[in-house]
């Protein structure tokens, strides 16, 4: 998986768990929080659907590197090694 | 014996809703506690359940249809045996009736308990326990088993659809589970053809849309989530004389125990602090009365079982409070588990009706923004409102020496003709206390 594709992934699971949120309309560096007011629950379920669907296990002190679209690409790329 | 099943009130200022579907035809067998169909308010689409056991024998109103609150829906043969005897209301309510009536206000009740569908207020927080039928639940009940086999349209297309004089049931959703989002309510708008909805969902994306709802957005007289907002505040602050009161409250060892907590557990299993606080709220109310129950005729009746609502925040603008069922009694585990639930579904659009009538109190946390207090205003005809600000780190004085602790200000809005500012003390500091000792005895409940 390389990161455009690794990108697309995590902007579906955002949708998933956020269907009120117009993928479209996502700025990559943004923080969510910012751009659709994501909160604690928002993260939380984030985190779990990551967990479920990337495999990786993101501990609660590691949140504040998932707070965009761009945050999550690097931190997660790290994690799972993408191309 | 037939027996009416009406169009139920889902707000103290809901005045009618809107048909979209029946998951029952005639010849269904119902049982209490069954969603058997799917109605749009001014609070979005709501899974509406029965509460009787029967036989649909007829439906009354075809979907697409939007009549006023108490108007019947369909007609359900009731076996006179499966009635239950501890609801006393519910036959007159469902059966002989008093009108459809102006509901909106929860008159008329008097001290009985009342079931939802009876065109009441918000809550019937001590009736016919909405939890109970749940737990009965059985795994091939009445509810449909794929929520896309209805409609769905995110908060934010309905605010933009209203917006835009769109008419949201002749759209064909392009978002997760056929979803109507934002954007197919933009391109209807301009006119421009949907495109094909994404792979994954192709199937029911495909499926022909429900019929075109009659009651075309732009009427006018349709009343947005915004309107009903208003209504239930502008009355609140019309009728119930507020106190406030607030605290601030060292919640350091929650705060510390919630991080080990959550770095020994799956992260299915982490909890968030706001459900250490719904938790707290419950058992608060189980100590101190004349904060969980209704104002109803002229005087004030304690809740049987706590339902603590959860204020979400409806992105795009707009709030809703569903309830935690019987929140006093379920572990914490449990609790967060609903907690999601009910976010989630509060967000897609897809509360049920009890969830909806039954909160006993609120919650409203604005824990995850920087504001330090909220000043809450009364859901009538609920007399108490709990608020929370954002956990931050504080300079605080602990035995005598000034130290760094993590501080959330609590508040209250509570109901003089209910109780004192003395009693409203006693509560949030008994809040405070709970959520502050997530491991303290008291929050066992089995």
């Amino acid at each position: 998986m390389d990161r455009a594709a690794l990108a697309a992934r995590i902007l579906a699971l955002l949708i998933e768990i956020a269907p009120d949120v117009d993928p479209s309309g996502v700025i990559p560096g943004v923080d969510f929080r910012d751009q659709f007011d994501f909160d604690s629950m928002d993260t939380l379920n984030f985190a779990i659907a990551l967990h479920r669907e990337l495999g990786v296990d993101v501990p609660e002190a590691d949140y504040s590197r998932l707070a965009s679209l761009e945050k999550c690409v690097e931190y997660l790329g790290a994690r799972i090694r993408v191309a | 014996m037939r027996v009416e099943y009406r169009m139920p009130a889902l707000g103290a200022d809901m005045e009618s809703g809107t048909v979209v579907q029946w998951h029952v035809q005639p010849g269904s067998r119902v049982k209490r506690g069954d969603v058997v169909g799917v109605v749009e308010t001014d609070k979005g689409a709501i899974d509406v359940e029965i509460f009787e056991d029967g036989v649909v024998a007829e439906l009354l109103v075809q979907p697409g249809t939007k009549v006023p609150v108490g108007t019947p829906l369909a007609m359900i043969e009731v076996e006179g045996s499966s009635r239950a005897p501890s609801l006393p209301v519910e036959g007159g309510a469902a059966g002989s009736a008093p009108s459809p009536a102006p509901a909106g206000e929860g008159r008329g009740e008097g001290s009985a308990p009342s079931p939802a569908p009876a065109g009441e207020g918000w809550g019937e927080g001590s009736a016919p326990s909405p939890a109970s039928a749940r737990e009965r639940e059985p795994a091939g009940r009445v509810r449909a088993p794929d929520s896309s086999a209805r409609v769905r349209v995110s908060p934010a297309a309905r605010i933009r659809a209203k917006a835009l004089g769109v008419d949201v049931g002749s759209l064909r959703g392009t978002g997760p589970d056929g979803a109507i989002t934002r954007e197919d309510v933009e391109r209807a708008a301009k006119g421009a053809p949907s495109p094909q909805p994404s792979p994954a969902r192709a199937g029911e994306g495909a499926e022909p849309s429900p019929q075109p709802s009659p009651a075309k957005a732009g009427e006018g007289e349709r009343k947005t989530m915004r309107d009903a907002i208003a209504a239930s505040m502008s009355r609140s602050k019309r009728e119930i004389p507020h106190y406030y009161l607030s605290l601030a409250a060292d919640v350091t060892p929650a705060v510390d125990w919630l991080a080990k907590h959550n770095a020994a557990v799956p992260v299915t299993e982490r909890l968030i602090f706001a459900a250490l606080l719904v938790k707290a709220v419950a058992l608060a109310c189980q100590h101190e009365k004349g904060f969980s129950g209704f104002f109803r005729d002229g005087r004030y009746e304690e809740a049987r079982a706590v339902h603590v609502g959860v204020a979400v925040a409806i992105r795009g603008g707009g709030l809703i409070a569903p309830a935690i069922l019987d929140t006093a009694t379920k572990p914490l585990p449990q609790l967060m588990q609903e907690f999601r639930d009910i976010v989630a579904r509060a967000r897609a659009g897809r509360l049920r009706a009890s969830e909806l009538a039954a909160p006993t109190i609120i919650l409203t946390s604005l824990g995850d923004t920087p504001v330090e207090s909220v000043f809450p205003i009364i859901q009538p005809p609920q007399v108490a409102i709990v608020g929370a600000g954002a956990v931050m780190p504080r300079p605080w004085v602990v035995d005598g020496q000034l130290s760094v602790r993590q501080l959330c200000t609590l508040s209250l809005g509570a109901d003089h003709r209910v109780t004192d500012g003395r009693l409203g003390a006693q509560f949030l500091v008994r809040i405070a206390r709970l959520v502050s000792a997530p491991e303290s005895p008291e929050w066992r409940v089995d």
